[in-house]
């Protein structure tokens, strides 16, 4: 068991990189708790692959620090660093039965039978395997493979932690919440660090309790599904958690905030840090959920166009343009469904400002900021 | 230009995968065929390409017998899972290759390829080849190469499964906005109901080779004909609970009960087996006469911005469909409260007897 910490970590496939779109990974100080359970999310080409095979010792990065509780490991190969994994697809020998499988690893490093035996029926027991240890392992279904995969990693008392890359994709629709649920449940009952490498938002969500979503070689945020969902630190989480994702407004700045003439409520905090910041790239983002939908006027609501509804069965998207630009409203079912001309506000609360697509953020001070860049030119 | 199949079966080595479906898909519409895998989707796309033959039954364009014409000669185009591209030419060539074939004029082929690509936002990548582009955008290519000619019926196989569910969304709302403006048949496989209910149009609901309903998506979804159907169209799965009706209340697995309200005395007595929408349960009650029911937390499945939550007491298990994020601990202990008044009701042999008051005037 061991905390993970990636030290001014950064990696380049180039030769002699140069520009920060040379580096697979960009630099980033990240530490991954004793015992969490986390999520690394991020579409395809994010740089997600590459962090994982890092910390599994696959690759060896070109810049910076791995440590395995406080210790560099940049130097250990994969078998030293006792971290197990479960891929996409169960990687298991189908001639051995489920009890030999699961031994493999302990036989390898010359456990005695007799401590094989009851560690293989207590991990067996967990994943409700007991009855299938005798049965060959070619004969499981998908689900049942891929939880033995899991056992293999189980067993060893030793190990650092647990990495998962997408090992719910060969599993069907109807059984991979049993598949997610036994994984949570290990989770609490061994207490070993777990990262889970995923696209999906739903694995990543259901699984961790802190995410962290990549996007470019970077971290752009590490955060609880709540705060990803509530509070996005960049726009392109805003993005990309949620069906549909966060809507996002190109506003001006002057007295006020301001989208094609009309007013975005805002504090009067808010408007004194962004004038502050000099910021000229700024949007405010509001998430389909929060938008509130009116039949009449109203004061701080806005004059909208009605695009059009979609039913989903238990809700219904509007898509409606505000000053030429398309929105989403999330409805409920037994909402009405508008047309024509309507009025829809942004609580204050749910409307977010981004500033050169970071959040702004009112809770942290921005003076730190500033210390921060006299330091570095002290330095 | 109208399709008609006409009590049409295939049976292949003593199986029958497809068994007496009868549909007609009028011109212009946008079709959903929605099942499990093995459930007949494909089986019924390649009988509708003229690919494969029918065993038993007819298929009629326009009114006219084609069973028999192979699939050159009908006026087809058809979208794979798999992004089937020609891996040696370029996204422009592999465009125009449908074009070329139909010999059309050069400025036309011009035209139409740059149009479509355009369309399909891929027209910066048109020199390029297919494995030099994200998945999506080899998607795109082979969905341009189906649309670029004036296909009659466009069959799409389950064409964004292999895809992230951010291009997913992406694509299908490209798709709806696309097909509003044709004229051809489209037919689209998927095993979602999710994807079936953003799609729109109409949805047939397969299952064992069976077309079990079809009609409007939104209608067959809120008045499902059976069990099987609303359970088949709906993810997470309509909770169902067996129960009886007497002369003064429901009962639910002998031990809960609610007293007959004014939407279920139409009932007669006896067994029946009871519906409730994932999304109709809730932690909060939104009605006098909600039950309260005391659970225990099987799992929070969180998606980013909802929550399916799974509990159960000691009779049956449920699913709560919730908007935003909800973090619950495995065996928490937890309230939540069932409306009696949005029930489904199925008879014992499966068929829908009654259905919520607000969804009978769809």
């Amino acid at each position: 068991m061991a905390s993970i910490t990636l030290n001014a970590l950064a990696h380049s496939y180039i030769e002699n990189p140069t520009k920060p779109e040379d580096y697979a990974i960009r630099e980033m100080t990240h530490v991954w708790e004793q015992g969490g359970a986390f999520a690394l999310l991020g579409p395809s080409g994010c740089g997600k692959s590459t962090l994982l095979n890092i910390i599994s010792g696959l690759l060896k990065p070109s810049n910076g620090e791995i440590l395995f509780d406080g210790k560099r490991v940049n130097e250990l190969k994969p078998e030293e660093r006792n971290i197990a994994q479960v891929f996409q697809f169960p990687v298991i020998y189908d001639t051995m039965t489920v009890f030999d499988n699961l031994a493999f690893p302990l036989r390898n490093i010359g456990v005695p039978e007799h401590k094989i035996k009851s560690k293989v029926h207590e991990v067996a027991e967990i994943l409700e395997l007991s009855d299938q240890l005798k049965r060959k392992a070619k004969g499981l279904s998908a689900d049942q493979k891929q939880k033995v995969s899991m056992g293999r990693g189980l067993v060893r008392d030793n190990v650092s932690a647990i990495l998962f890359d997408e090992p719910l994709t060969v599993i069907d629709p109807q059984l991979k919440w049993k598949l997610r649920r036994k994984l949570k449940q290990i989770h609490e009952q061994f207490n070993i660090t777990m990262v889970y490498v995923t696209h999906d938002q739903l694995e990543a969500s259901t699984f961790a309790d802190k995410i962290a979503v990549m996007y470019n070689g970077q971290i752009v945020q590490f955060g609880t599904p709540r705060e990803l969902f509530e509070n996005p630190a960049h726009t392109f989480v805003g993005y990309f958690i949620g069906s549909p994702g966060m809507n996002f407004l190109d506003v001006e700045l002057n007295d006020t905030l301001t989208f094609g003439g009309h007013e975005i409520a805002t504090s009067g905090a808010m408007l004194t840090r962004l004038k502050a910041m000099n910021a000229s790239n700024i949007k405010i983002g509001i998430r389909p959920e929060f938008v509130h939908v009116w039949d009449g006027k109203n004061n701080d609501a806005f004059p909208v166009e009605v695009d059009f509804v979609e039913d989903l069965g238990t809700y219904k998207i509007l898509s409606f343009l505000f000053n030429g630009q398309t929105m989403k409203a999330r409805l409920s079912e037994d909402q009405q469904v508008p047309s024509g001309q309507i009025y829809v506000s942004f609580p204050e609360q749910w409307t977010k400002v981004y500033v050169d697509e970071y959040l702004v953020d009112l809770t942290v001070q921005a003076i730190a900021v500033n210390n921060d860049k006299e330091t570095d030119h002290a330095n | 230009m109208s399709l008609t199949l006409q009590n049409v079966s295939r049976v292949v080595d003593g199986e029958t995968w497809i068994d007496d479906v009868n549909m007609t898909l009028e011109p212009g519409s946008f079709n959903v065929l929605l099942g499990r895998t093995l459930s007949g989707k494909t089986t019924l796309m390649r009988l509708m390409a003229g690919l494969d033959k029918p065993t038993k039954g007819k298929i009629l364009m326009n009114g006219v017998d084609v069973t028999g014409v192979a699939v050159r000669e009908r006026n087809i185009s058809m979208v794979y899972q798999q992004f089937i591209n020609y891996p040696n030419l370029t996204v422009y060539e592999n465009i125009a290759s449908p074009l070329r074939l139909a010999k059309m004029d050069e400025k036309e082929v011009d035209r139409r390829v740059r149009e479509t690509a355009e369309m399909l936002r891929i027209d910066p990548f048109l020199d390029r080849l297919p494995l030099q582009l994200s998945g999506g955008q080899q998607q795109r290519t082979a969905m341009a190469r189906a649309l670029v000619k004036d296909s009659q019926i466009i069959l799409f196989d389950e064409p964004l499964v292999n895809l992230d569910y951010k291009l997913r969304e992406e694509l299908r709302q490209e798709l709806r906005a696309l097909f509003k403006v044709r004229n051809c048949i489209a037919i689209y496989a998927t095993t979602e109901p999710n994807e079936a209910l953003a799609l729109g149009g109409n949805t047939a609901v397969l299952n064992e080779g069976r077309l079990l309903q079809m009609g409007p998506t939104a209608k067959v979804y809120h008045q499902p004909k059976d069990i099987i159907t609303a359970e088949m169209f709906s993810e997470p799965p309509i909770n169902i609970v067996q129960g009886r009706v007497s002369e003064e209340e429901v009962t639910f697995d002998d031990t809960v009960h609610f007293r007959l309200n004014s939407d279920l005395r139409s009932l007669s007595p006896g067994e029946y087996q009871f519906g409730v929408r994932a999304s109709h349960i809730g932690l909060v009650p939104h009605a006098d006469d909600d039950l309260e029911l005391p659970v225990r937390v099987d799992l929070a499945e969180i998606s980013g911005s909802e929550t399916f939550l799974h509990v159960h007491n000691p009779h049956f298990d449920l699913v709560l469909h919730l908007s935003g994020v909800h973090a619950y601990q495995v065996d928490q202990e937890i309230k939540v409260y069932f409306p009696t008044h949005k029930l489904y009701v199925f008879d014992t042999q499966g068929k829908m007897v009654h259905s919520p008051a607000r969804m009978r005037d769809l």
